[in-house]
């Protein structure tokens, strides 16, 4: 039965993103990244091919080494999964961070 | 209990318990903990998170500016780290799986991070590294930080254990309560066998992986003797010591009777025994000990452990402390020989690939004459109130020797202007501890009123050795046949121009090298304080006769390994106990 219910409360999402900004996830992005991901109680995942990692532990979502073009999928568990995946695409994919994309820098 | 083999460097016996210092430069050693202790240290893992995200916090507010928005970034990064649960998670557990301190579950953890950044293809990535780095000193700042200064606030008597003490640490022992050394590197003329021996304390050195196996608080017997260090010893073992230690005490306070008399051999030859010593209150040593002046008063304490260069006053008063205890003795005043291994203000100095062939001592002072002179006028102002000489070290041909006195000249004209008191006819010596002075000894002998026979760096250069690196130290020794043939030259050549000759190294308080060294010629000798009756007592037990015979012998050999057992041997009918 609890199971059962567990199940039913459980919102999983899913979606993948792609690093736009020139010096990928360093430091500084991956700090944005997880204080997004802190703001929601869901559990966040992170993966590249190789590795899933907490998305709301710095230290691990700066080992992914995410350099620009990097495709990376986000899986949210928990009441506001969609909510923070939409805050999460919307940094990653649209603000890049408040960081220049390769493109941006050429012009400048 | 564990028994470990190193070098003995200073002798006598020290039971106690052990203070690890760690250098910020070194990987923190792997030290274990007990089960129940695990709680303990990862109690100070989170208070070292907790402070140093506080220290952040405080430093990140500081940063108002635009300009300082980069900086602002970084700590809010390094922040960002201090308050990662899955960082700290890692690190509590490593602490309580593997039983170890919170400093290197820390510093382990941290590192790994950091390798794996620096693995990435991606340059501005593997950069990255460098704030990790930076993330575990301030972490590790908080967790050995503290005790780095226990050393100066020590309460209770300590041996001290360490990878390697720089200068700087050593100066700022507290010398009533740290009872013994034990370093994992260092050789027999290192900066912590120089300290031991001026303290009087035990050390042993080049044990490689002590502080590896060592936690802090551990029971530790230092043997100065033997070159042995035993970690957590048994009662028995340390009944077995207590009794080895009072007994060597009692040869000491043998020794000391002898203290008001005077060193002459048995056939009437009156040697003079000066003391080497590094900061003013060893001077007292000396006199306790026996010694009849100071033959090379080191000068670089007064450039270590402060923020500024010392003034003129600072080095005056210095030196009259100690010329006021010898009175109408000599003092023989060094001047400084900053650089090499006694780099202290790296932040001014900037480091040179070679510094032993570098700028240091007297060519460093010849390049920074203000400083120089500023030393210089100090030593000629406190030549009045005693029988001060003054000694330039590292004199390399007869120009530097020339040049130097020039200067002194010029800072005599200056006092002169000045009405400022000071000994015109100090007596100005020259160190010879470099293969060139002594194969032109007989040349600077014309400019100079003594030498001083410095064997730790002539052996050094002679022999190509790095006094310092346990991976060559078995081949530097003070009586390889190409060592003693220039001290032979140097001391005829002073013979010859009838200058006074002192030999001021390490090797002047080996006991076996004693009778040599007399045999070659020699009648002054400076050497450490703690070693003054034990090598008096040779000096009265043998005859001139005698030590002519040993340095015929000895100079006749051609290997190392031959001259050294032949003065074992002749040593050790002279005087058992000590060997």
């Amino acid at each position: 039965m609890q199971a059962e219910e567990n199940t039913l409360e459980k919102v999983v999402c899913e979606m993948g993103v792609e690093i736009k900004n020139a010096d990928g996830l360093h430091m500084r992005p991956a700090m944005q990244f997880v204080d997004v991901a802190n703001q929601f109680e869901c559990d966040i995942t992170v993966s590249n091919n190789e590795n899933s990692v907490d998305g709301k532990s710095i230290m691990q979502m700066s080992m992914l080494a995410a350099t620009y073009g990097t495709k990376l999928k986000i899986k949210a568990e928990g009441a506001d999964a969609q909510q923070a995946l939409d805050a999460l695409q919307e940094l990653v994919e649209e603000k890049h961070f408040d960081e220049p994309a390769p493109s941006d820098q050429k012009k400048r | 209990m564990e028994i470990k083999k190193g070098v003995a460097v200073s002798p006598g016996i020290a039971i106690a318990k052990s203070l690890i210092i760690d250098s910020e430069d070194y990987r923190i050693p792997r030290r274990s903990v007990t089960p129940p202790q695990r709680m303990i240290e990862i109690q100070r893992a989170r208070n070292a998170f907790k402070t140093a995200a506080d220290e952040l916090t405080q430093l990140k507010a500081e940063q108002k500016t635009i300009e300082q928005r980069k900086i602002k970034d970084i700590f809010a990064v390094h922040l960002s780290f201090l308050r990662d649960r899955s960082l700290r998670k890692r690190i509590t557990d490593l602490i309580h799986s593997e039983s170890v301190t919170a400093e290197y579950a820390v510093s382990a953890t941290l590192r790994e991070i950091a390798s794996n950044f620096a693995k990435v293809k991606d340059a501005y990535i593997s950069e990255r590294a460098a704030d990790i780095y930076d993330i575990e000193r301030r972490l590790l700042r908080q967790l050995v930080g503290g005790k780095r200064e226990d050393v100066e606030h020590l309460t209770e008597e300590a041996v001290v254990v360490a990878r390697n003490l720089s200068p700087t640490q050593t100066a700022g022992f507290n010398k009533e309560f740290v009872k013994g050394l034990a370093t994992d590197a260092g050789g027999r003329t290192s900066h912590t066998a120089i300290v031991a021996r001026s303290l009087g304390i035990p050390a042993v050195v080049a044990l490689e992986d002590l502080t590896e196996t060592i936690s802090g608080g551990d029971i530790v017997i230092i043997d100065g003797n033997r070159g042995i260090v035993i970690v957590n010893p048994d009662d028995e073992t340390i009944r077995q010591y207590e009794e080895y230690s009072h007994e060597f005490a009692e040869l000491g306070h043998r020794l000391d009777a002898i203290k008001e008399k005077p060193a002459v051999t048995r056939d009437g030859v009156r040697i003079t025994l000066l003391g080497n010593i590094e900061f003013p209150d060893e001077a007292e040593v000396v006199l306790q000990k026996g010694g009849e002046g100071i033959g090379l008063y080191r000068t670089e304490f007064l450039y270590l452990n402060r923020p500024s260069e010392p003034t003129e006053e600072d080095h005056y008063q210095a030196y009259a402390e100690t010329v006021r205890v010898f009175k109408h003795r000599p003092v023989i005043i060094r001047t400084v020989d900053l650089g090499a291994d006694k780099y202290t203000q790296s932040k001014r100095f900037a480091p040179e690939p070679n510094p032993f062939l570098g700028l240091r001592s007297i060519r460093f002072c010849l390049q920074n004459l203000t400083m120089f002179k500023t030393q210089l006028r100090a030593i000629l102002r406190a030549s009045v109130l005693g029988e001060v000489k003054i000694m330039f070290p590292l004199i390399t041909n007869l120009q530097e020797s020339m040049q130097t006195k020039m200067i002194l000249r010029d800072v005599m004209e200056d006092l002169d202007e000045e009405s400022t008191a000071y000994n015109r006819d100090i007596k100005i010596g020259v160190m010879i501890e470099t293969p060139s002075a002594a194969l032109t000894a007989s040349t600077l002998a014309r400019d100079a009123d003594f030498f001083s026979i410095g064997t730790n760096d002539l052996i050094q250069y002679t022999l190509a050795v790095d006094r310092g690196n346990e991976l060559v130290s078995t081949l530097y020794s003070s009586v390889d046949p190409a060592v003693l043939r220039l001290i032979r030259t140097v001391i005829q050549d002073a013979h010859k121009a009838q200058i006074e000759l002192s030999v001021c190294g390490e090797m002047a308080s080996e006991p076996e090298y004693i009778m040599l060294l007399l045999g070659m010629g020699v009648r002054t000798i400076s050497l450490t304080p703690p070693m003054i009756p034990e090598i008096k007592q040779i000096i009265r037990s043998v005859t001139i006769e005698d030590c002519n015979n040993v340095a015929r012998a000895v100079l006749g050999m051609n290997s190392e390994r031959q001259i050294s057992s032949y003065l074992r041997d002749a040593a050790r009918k002279i005087l058992p106990e000590a060997f």
